[in-house]
């Protein structure tokens, strides 16, 4: 694959991420940290004919991305925690209608107003369920520069394959980190985008809701001749409101299949210094994601020089989570620390997925980041 | 020859579930009329709708529809819109819509003059949640909310819809028909942000307890309300009081819509023009 290095900080690049995997509207409004994502994109939209509007509040981002996507454009908006719980309510109406949009959220302390300008990562349990109702969402977390690039495009391409929102996490720190990164070009990014699918047979023909139990809906794009309705109700094969028992029934049904029989397609995550692991006595696995693993990663070099074999299993992909993934190496190394920036909020799904209760957590609150140093005395500590 | 609207309804989604004697009908069929007055493809129409009895406005009417969030039509609106500058975008709202939930976004919609028909269908109550407050209740009647009578005090959507910024701005009934399908029609055609207040009857929410039972009743009563702009006009201050005037409030053919303003950023970006000034507008401030 080509190529290149781009200096930028983790919120541009998401926006340049947008504007290269063919996102044509970006509706946002001011928020700290994220706002930059906004700035950049604002200058690189309407360079490729897109708009960036700054709505009048995070409700509007999101409603307006999400009207743009029922007109059949790659959209995004971008925001923080308090605007997701803003933006929640619509959120749910594209689960439901099964509208594409990437939501990149750039995490500060919370609750409520919080920490406005420091590091969290307290947003990983409200993206895993921020609307009401069943649905499975699909959340990517940024842990370095160049992902901040390739994880929103991954998230564009998604969105097109199982036509929901997707969410992008970024934390404070990786959001305005500034440095070198990697990046395909963007023609490699334009060569690999995958459309959302489009039916091409009679408009008489065409049911957008009438799909397999485990496959998205098929919406084509506005002013094209086939008039279909959009709803956040219960509704049937044309979209139209129901309340036909298994027809709810099987709708509900299919946006959990639609994802959990194809996590394999979704599931993405690093493993660093783990192959020499074999659950000899000793070893420690470490769980974490996002600028927290960064830390991580410094630890586990100054553990192998004290001796102490361990290494790093960081998602990459957060919801739904890597379950045989964790659950092998869970199984077979006993001392497991995670380290979040968040009480316990993934701790609980390594628990659930392990099924161990003695998983060992390094929490931090105050908005400071976990340094290397803080990891290497936990381990020291409870191992 | 009686008008076929059967082109442009859903009819396998008849009956409605408007209510008997329900506004609702009447004000859908005007604006049908309306396209087809035109000669608009209805392919080239999105109508969105937000939640309420006139959130299922969308649903009837065969064109691109989308029923959205409670309040919310405008602003999903806006990023079709500017997808699309070149077609039809038109949002049906009640009246909590979109001047209670939904009011900031009729606000900054208006504010922006983006090309988008905005039609209010304005009953006076929410309806399809059994008769709580809304904006526009008169003060003194009785609501679900506020049995010993709403004291909230009501306020002229027109007026809000001036003084945002809209650039066509009109009050009609559904007692007329003939008007509806007119004002629809100019709205249709006006390039900028259209700010229809469409007054209608809910005699079964509104009027079952404020002693105007019957459809005939609520509907005199909206008579009584309402009078043309320039008899309004004519009107001294105390003999306005209870009154809306009807007709085109704001007609403003000068001021730029939004997307073609974008355009111009657009061209900027692409090393087209200069960037915008203070020069490019009129008002300074």
């Amino acid at each position: 694959m080509e190529m290149r290095d781009v200096i930028s900080s983790g919120n541009e690049l998401a926006a340049l991420a947008g504007a290269d995997a063919g996102c044509r509207f970006f509706g946002g409004y001011p928020i700290t940290p994220s706002s930059e994502v906004m700035h950049e994109i604002s200058d690189l939209l309407p360079k490729v004919g897109g708009v960036c509007i700054q709505m009048e509040d995070e409700i509007a981002g999101v409603a307006a991305a999400i009207g743009a996507g029922m007109a059949g454009m790659r959209t995004m908006t971008a925001t923080s925690g308090p605007g997701i719980s803003l933006k929640a309510e619509n959120l749910g109406l594209a689960q439901m209608a099964e509208v594409p949009l990437v939501v990149v959220n750039v995490m500060r302390g919370g609750p409520s107003t919080g920490l406005p300008t420091r590091v969290s990562q307290g947003d990983v349990r409200q993206a895993k369920n921020p609307s009401h109702g069943d649905y499975r969402s699909i959340t990517l977390c940024a842990g370095n520069l160049s992902e901040c690039y390739t994880e929103t495009v991954r998230a564009f391409n998604l969105a097109d394959r199982f036509m929901q929102p997707i969410f992008v996490l970024l934390d404070e720190t990786i959001g305005h980190m500034h440095g070198k990164a990697v990046l395909p070009t963007a023609e490699e990014v334009k060569k690999a985008i995958v459309p959302r699918k489009k039916f091409e047979g009679s408009p008489e023909d065409y049911l957008p809701y009438q799909c397999e139990h485990d496959q998205p809906a098929v919406l084509n794009p506005m002013f094209e001749g086939y008039r279909y309705h959009f709803t956040g109700l219960h509704h049937d094969a044309k979209g139209f409101p129901t309340e036909e028992i298994e027809t709810c029934r099987k709708l509900i049904q299919r946006l959990e299949d639609k994802i959990m029989l194809h996590t394999d397609e979704i599931e993405l995550n690093e493993e660093f210094m783990l192959d020499d692991m074999n659950g000899e006595e000793g070893e420690v696995l470490i769980i974490a994601y996002g600028s927290v693993a960064l830390s991580a990663k410094e630890s586990i070099r100054h553990l192998r020089k004290a001796g102490i074999k361990a290494g790093l299993f960081r998602p990459i992909t957060l919801w739904p989570s890597p379950a045989d993934s964790i659950k092998k190496y869970t199984d077979m190394i006993k001392n497991v620390l995670c380290v979040e920036l968040n009480i316990r909020q993934y701790t609980e799904e390594v628990e659930r997925v392990a099924s161990r209760l003695d998983i060992e957590g390094l929490y931090k609150v105050n908005g400071r980041a976990i340094s290397p140093h803080e990891i290497v005395s936990k381990v020291k500590e409870v191992f | 020859m009686a008008f076929n609207y059967d082109k442009y309804l859903r009819l396998e989604k008849m009956p409605t579930l408007w209510c008997w004697g329900c506004g609702d009908g009447v004000i859908l069929k005007a604006f049908v009329r309306a396209v087809e007055k035109l000669g608009i493809d209805q392919n080239d129409v999105c109508v969105v709708s937000g939640i309420g009895c006139s959130g299922r406005f969308s649903s009837y009417v065969d064109f691109n529809t989308v029923h959205t969030t409670h309040g919310r039509t405008v602003a999903f609106a806006t990023g079709v819109k500017a997808m699309y500058p070149d077609k039809y975008v038109v949002c049906v709202a009640g009246d909590g819509d979109a001047l209670a939930i939904g009011g900031n976004h009729t606000i900054h919609g208006a504010r922006r003059n983006i090309d988008i028909t905005l039609i209010i269908i304005n009953n006076f109550i929410y309806g399809l949640t059994n008769s709580q407050t809304s904006p526009t209740t008169p003060q003194g009647m009785w609501t679900v909310s506020q049995k010993a009578g709403n004291i909230d005090p009501t306020f002229d959507a027109c007026e809000m819809g001036i003084a945002s910024g809209a650039s066509f701005v009109a009050r009609e009934t559904m007692l007329d028909p003939k008007k509806l399908e007119k004002i629809f029609t100019k709205a249709l055609q006006h390039r900028g942000f259209s700010f229809l207040d469409i007054l209608s009857n809910c005699h079964i929410n509104l009027g079952r307890k404020n002693k105007m039972a019957s459809a005939m009743e609520n509907l005199e009563w909206i008579d009584k309300i309402t009078v043309s702009k320039k008899k309004y006009d004519a009107l001294s201050e105390e003999e306005q009081l209870n009154l809306f005037p009807t007709g085109i409030l704001k007609e403003d053919k000068e001021v730029r819509e939004y997307m073609d303003m974008y355009q111009d950023i657009i061209d900027a970006h692409q090393g087209k023009r200069g960037k915008v000034t203070q020069d490019d507008f009129k008002k300074k401030i």
